[in-house]
């Protein structure tokens, strides 16, 4: 009877097996669901609208029309995020992974980490009474002196409370997030990496280049992308700190508006087929975050072979 | 190409720890020399201090000169890096770059100082360091794919090359086979012989045979105790130093009686 040693089972430990593989079976499919759910909940309630005579949607032609400006307006607002955001957060990361000294580093990131806990609301108020004021001369210069660029065509407007301004308090909420992913990723760069740059003759900068920023080339992505999440879905910022109006090309004008900010707005008064527009404007956005992500991961899955993962 | 090294009154420090006292040795050009000695004795400090990339670890430094060729690479106004593009090092574990090609790992180094080199002279350059590596005929035919995908016998040489691809006048080896299998260890001990046509090569090891086979001369570390720090005790020609050291501690580490 050799083989009873193999064929008796541990009984505990395949309990333990089947506990926890019932477990994580649950919340997957619990993820899926609620996914599914809100979905469902969208495409329902927002279908009176994507359906609704065009005269009876806001704004009289219908709900494409109403949509495609605030569409645009949000994407506006969250690529001058980006822009702004993704390189100071790495810049800032990479200062405080390779550049720093220790002390100086943890303090930094200890920092960095705090920003990224204050409230929306108060980088709003921040926006709208202390930046808008601040900077507005900033654009009246820009309408004079570069004001042939239609991005910066006058008259600026007179509160600073434009998309410009809206897109940099966006940035600065932005600019944590991005910088603490991006410096615990520069900071796992495997020691043999950077040794092999160094060895190879490189300088600190050359090093990070070779080494540092393709070892967390995925990583940066997803953490942009995590950022632009936040840019895309923010509302209490931007509904402060923008004073909103039809979509203009000019960003130091007053104008454009947010799909986050207008339902937010909106919401509290509207009844009705308002209420199942504001619900589809929702649903794109949600198309549009998932569509993000998308790109963002094939993006990632595109380089696999050179991650380093094999 | 191919200097000589010069080493004077070298001590080595991790902040206040002593790690490798008054080394003084005399590297010939064009020739594979080998330092041996139980581990924990300074050999790999003390092959960092030849190239500056101990100053990588916080807290290194050393006292004393290293030249080369009658340069000091301490002396005032010399830059590390300018240092590493001409004595170039191998790792214990093979560290291609996993997000470049082959090819690209290859030309590393060489797109540092020269950016502008042309695609044709690249290929020539990545064949012919290929070809010195040994490495060639088993990549050709995959030049694009990434580094991270060979074996580790081909990683290691695949480093060689890139290490090569730059022409230094010296190449430093921290035990460059002990992660790899004994086909490999021959691969890359058959391609150290070759390079000493060309480099001055400095080994670590700690497979006395392996330092047999392949050095010239060979240099015995070892420390008196843990806390101590580590000492060249005996330099000399390879066959002098297995056959008849002068130093009974050398006599007692090559014939397997410690360490
Ligand atoms: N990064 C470091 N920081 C502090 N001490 C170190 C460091 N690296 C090595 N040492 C110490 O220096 C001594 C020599 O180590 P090492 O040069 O690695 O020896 P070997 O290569 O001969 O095995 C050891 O006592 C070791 O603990
Ligand atoms: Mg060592």
């Amino acid at each position: 009877m050799t083989t009873t040693s193999l064929t008796k089972s541990r009984g505990a430990g395949r309990a333990g097996d089947k506990v926890f593989s019932g477990a994580t079976l649950a919340a997957g499919c619990l993820i899926l669901a609620v996914l599914f759910g809100v979905a469902l909940f969208l495409v329902v309630q927002a279908f009176p609208a994507l359906v609704a005579s065009p005269d009876k949607i806001q704004g009289g032609q219908g709900f494409f029309a109403y949509i495609w400006p605030i569409v645009v307006g949000t994407l506006i607002a969250a690529v001058i995020a980006l822009a702004i955001a993704t390189p100071v957060a790495i810049g800032v990361a990479l200062f405080i992974s390779h550049f720093a000294p220790r002390g100086l580093a943890s303090g930094l990131g200890y920092v960095i980490d705090l920003l990224a806990a204050i409230p929306s609301v108060v980088y709003g108020a921040w926006g709208a009474a202390f930046l808008a004021k601040e900077i507005s001369p900033l654009y009246n210069w820009l309408a004079d002196n570069m004001g042939w660029v239609p991005l910066f065509q006058g008259p600026a407007s007179a509160t600073g409370k434009t998309i410009l301004t809206a897109g940099i308090v966006l940035a600065v909420m932005v600019l944590p997030i991005i910088t603490s992913l991006t410096r615990e990723i520069f900071l796992q760069t495997p020691k043999l990496h950077e040794e092999a740059a160094l060895a190879l003759g490189a300088t600190r900068w050359e090093m990070i280049r070779m080494a540092v920023l393709p070892f967390g080339r995925a990583g940066i992505v997803s953490a942009v992308m995590l950022g632009l999440g936040r840019a895309l879905g923010e509302t209490m910022a931007v509904a402060l700190v923008l004073s909103s109006g039809a979509l203009t090309a000019s960003l130091i004008q007053s104008g454009n508006q947010t799909i986050a900010a207008e339902i937010a707005l909106n919401f509290p008064e509207a009844s009705g087929l308002k209420v199942s527009t504001l619900i589809a404007a929702g649903l794109v956005l949600f198309v549009i975050t998932l569509g993000v992500n998308m790109i963002a991961r094939w993006i990632i899955t595109r380089h696999k072979e050179f991650s380093g993962a094999n | 190409m191919s200097k000589r090294i010069d080493v004077k009154d070298l001590n080595v420090y991790y902040s206040k720890f002593l790690a490798v006292e008054d080394v003084n040795i005399n590297i010939d050009p064009k020739s594979v020399t080998a330092f041996i000695g139980p581990s924990g004795c300074g050999k790999s400090t003390f092959l960092r201090t030849l190239n500056r990339m101990h100053e990588v670890i916080p807290g290194a430094r050393v006292e004393g000169e290293v030249l080369l060729d009658g340069d000091n690479l301490y002396g005032p106004g010399v830059d590390p890096v300018t240092v590493r593009s001409q004595i170039g090092m191998v790792f214990q574990r093979p560290n291609p770059f996993p997000t470049m090609s082959i090819r690209d790992n290859v030309l590393a180094g060489v797109k540092l100082n020269n950016h502008k080199i042309s695609k044709g002279e690249a290929d020539a350059l990545v064949e012919r360091s290929l070809r010195g590596a040994n490495l060639w005929n088993e990549v050709k035919d995959r030049l694009a794919k990434p580094g991270s995908g060979l074996s580790g016998g081909q990683q290691q040489r695949l480093c060689i090359a890139r290490a090569i691809a730059v022409e230094p006048q010296v190449i430093l080896m921290d035990e460059p086979c002990s992660a790899l299998d004994p086909i490999s260890t021959l691969a890359i001990e058959d391609l150290i012989n070759d390079l000493k046509d060309q480099y001055t090569v400095v080994i670590v090891t700690h497979n006395m045979q392996q330092a047999a086979r392949v050095s010239d001369k060979t240099a015995f570390f070892n420390i008196a105790g843990t806390g101590k720090p580590g000492k060249l005790i005996e330099y000399g020609e390879t066959h002098t130093i297995f056959s008849n050291p002068s130093v009974k501690a050398t006599e007692d580490y090559v014939s397997g009686r410690f360490g």
